[in-house]
């Protein structure tokens, strides 16, 4: 069955049309240029993503200590001011620092999407693993799991989970984990049935080695590499649900602020004309995201280029 | 699924393998809800959700310990939570009873009958934007690869990936609300009652910010199946019979191309819900997605459930449906 893929892998070789405009746009020298798939994520979008992300988890590691601003103070004399000298991303509709506020969220943000992405990956590598140790009827009901929960609308069960255990941490992790451990499981499961049948593992199982050997020393080093992308791979997506939770108002408390509970305070906000306070989280976000997937892409690709395909982390 | 070169099969058997898949899914379909049902009631029983407050309001505080035991033994909270599950799943099924929403003082059923046709309206419009937009952009794309509108509609999809729906809902807002002045809450003025010509002008700002969330897999899908498309041997057969580009392109290598995209828009239906979630939310779209949410809120378990399974079922019937249309539009797929 045919997945919505986002990689420009398919890209065919050779002229695509003979139509005079096409070959127009094709240069001629160098010859291979234009037919190499292009990748999502060249080198000058790694050392950009690399560059952002270095740049955004510095100012939401460093801005909370060195800052002598509270950022849950209300100063109802000094609400919605644009950015100035004093406060540098203005102050939202109670006042509060913006630039103060958007590191605190963005710490928030970035710490509870990393759990959620590390513990999607290890329920995907626990599940995959077991799916392909036991193979059989288990492999099957495994597989049938997969589908089922990627066919569920994922942002749904998340809001129910996180509306019945309302305010806690926790809950946002574990409702981004159980619904995103599926393609992990799908990719690490495929990995170690396609290790399985290479020759060094065939070599070693020939040569005595018992199958505890085996697995620790072929078969679960081989998921590793798979497992790290995958975390990182996740990471956006992870940011992205938490911030839509929040912004539901099934997330966070306002007090501990996420970027979603930023852009929840923004909606209200653009309607009386504090268009920093959309403009500046909702940046940091969608550069945390892009970043991060930009960083992904490459390792992804890197390691394996012809899983490119179906190493997508997608929905 | 067999892909074969023979003749295609006859009609009646399209139609019987249709039968067979719809069978087939549906016996995955119904057992995946009722999971999804109990998965709710069991996550809620042992949740720190108390549903006599959630029955009782504000009258919560104001009852003493004893009545509220009593309460909680007539209303059968006290019992297993598969009891308690039972008893909705039997109230739903033999009489279309999911409860009472106490957060919009109304039967859940009614709440139902009341949205759904806005979330019907607000997706529909939405997926037929985003996959217009997504044909006449990829195919353009894949033409001229390289070209401008391969650069912006690729660069334009990559970006949207990684960017929220409500974020765009929000710069949207900024952008045509503030500065055109066009509807942003609601489905009417001023809580006047929606009329055609009301929901018509309200529906754009957030039935486009839809579409836009599910334009870039759509947009890339549609471009790289149609490159592949162009190489194939009864594309050059036809070009080399000195057809017009636009005749190539549209008649023989796009119908081809396009088959699998049923497929593709059957499986972001998941996504296509999760957008309606957030674009609801921001445009106060009186919607299920936006009742929903407020049920969530509030605490307001009855609505959220009936809403939580008559999703699953609907997206898993959904994309059902996108398979079994595949089978007669593709002549060569004989099951699946």
């Amino acid at each position: 069955m045919p997945e919505p893929t986002l990689t420009t892998a398919a890209r065919p070789r050779g002229p695509v049309s003979t139509d005079a405009r096409v070959w127009r746009t094709v240069p001629r020298w160098p010859a291979g240029r234009w037919q190499r798939p292009r990748r999502a994520a060249g080198r000058r979008t790694v050392v950009v993503s690399v560059a952002v992300l270095v740049t955004v988890a510095l100012y939401a590691a460093v801005v909370p200590l060195f800052t002598d601003v509270d950022p849950r103070v209300v100063d109802l004399d000094g609400y919605l001011r644009p950015p100035s000298g004093e406060h540098l991303l203005g102050t939202d509709l109670l006042g509060r620092d913006l630039f103060v506020r958007c590191a605190q969220a963005l710490r928030v943000s970035l710490l509870l999407a990393a759990l959620a992405a590390v513990v999607s990956t290890v329920v995907g590598v626990v599940v995959g693993t077991v799916a392909a140790a036991v193979g059989g009827r288990v492999d099957k009901v495994v597989m049938r799991l997969v589908d089922a929960t990627n066919a569920l609308p994922h942002l749904l069960l998340g809001v129910v989970i996180a509306s019945l255990w309302r305010g806690q941490w926790w809950a946002i992790v574990v409702s981004i984990g159980l619904t995103h451990w599926t393609q992990v499981a799908r990719i690490v499961r495929s990995e170690i049935l396609s290790v399985r049948t290479r020759e060094h593992v065939a070599v070693s199982i020939v040569s005595g080695a018992s199958r505890v050997q085996v697995w620790s020393t072929h078969l679960l080093p081989a998921v590793v590499p798979q497992a790290l992308i995958a975390v990182v791979l996740l990471l956006p997506h992870a940011v992205w649900h938490e911030s839509a939770l929040s912004f539901l108002g099934v997330g966070l408390p306002p007090n501990d602020p996420s970027l979603g509970t930023l852009l929840e305070d923004a909606r209200s906000a653009i309607l009386a004309g504090g268009w920093w306070l959309l403009v500046f989280p909702a940046g940091l976000l969608t550069a945390t995201c892009l970043a991060i997937a930009g960083i992904g892409g490459r390792l992804r690709d890197a390691a394996m280029p012809k899983r490119a395909v179906e190493a997508q982390v997608t929905g | 699924m067999t892909v074969t070169t023979e003749a295609p099969a006859p009609t009646h058997h399209r139609w019987r393998a249709a039968g067979r898949l719809v069978r087939t899914r549906l016996l995955i379909a119904l057992p995946v809800t009722a999971a999804v049902s109990m998965a709710t009631f069991w996550l809620a029983s042992i949740s720190p959700f108390n549903p006599l407050v959630a029955y009782l309001g504000t009258r919560y505080e104001r009852t003493s310990v004893a009545e509220r035991d009593a309460l909680a033994g007539e209303l059968g909270l006290n019992d297993s939570w598969i009891a308690i599950w039972g008893r909705w799943a039997r109230d739903v099924v033999l009489h279309w009873d999911w409860g009472q929403s106490r957060s919009l003082a109304r039967p859940v059923s009614e709440v139902l009958a009341d949205r759904l046709p806005y979330t019907l309206m607000l997706a529909g419009t939405g997926l037929v934007l985003a996959v217009v937009l997504s044909l006449v952009l990829g195919v353009r794309a894949a033409r001229y690869p390289g070209g401008p509108t391969d650069r912006i509609a690729t660069g334009l999809g990559y970006a949207l990936q990684g960017i929220p729906p409500f974020v765009v809902a929000l710069v949207v807002i900024g952008v045509f609300a503030l500065g055109l002045g066009m509807p942003v809450g609601g489905a009417s003025d001023g809580g006047a009652d929606p009329t055609w010509g009301s929901i018509a002008r309200h529906i754009v700002l957030p039935a486009s910010v839809l579409a836009l969330s599910q334009l870039p897999w759509l947009l890339l899908n549609v471009r790289s199946s149609v490159l592949a498309a162009l190489t194939e041997d009864h594309v050059t057969a036809a070009r080399g019979r000195g057809l017009k580009d636009r005749t190539v392109v549209w008649r023989h290598a796009l119908p081809g191309a396009l088959l699998p995209f049923v497929t593709v828009i059957g499986a972001r239906l998941p996504e296509l819900v999760t957008g309606a979630l957030l674009v609801e939310t921001v445009f106060s779209w009186p919607g299920l997605a936006s009742a929903t949410v407020e049920a969530a809120v509030s605490g307001d378990f009855p609505l959220l459930a009936a809403v939580t399974v008559l999703t699953c079922l609907a997206v898993l019937i959904g994309s059902m449906l996108a398979d079994a249309l595949y089978l007669f539009v593709d002549p060569r797929v004989d099951d699946a």
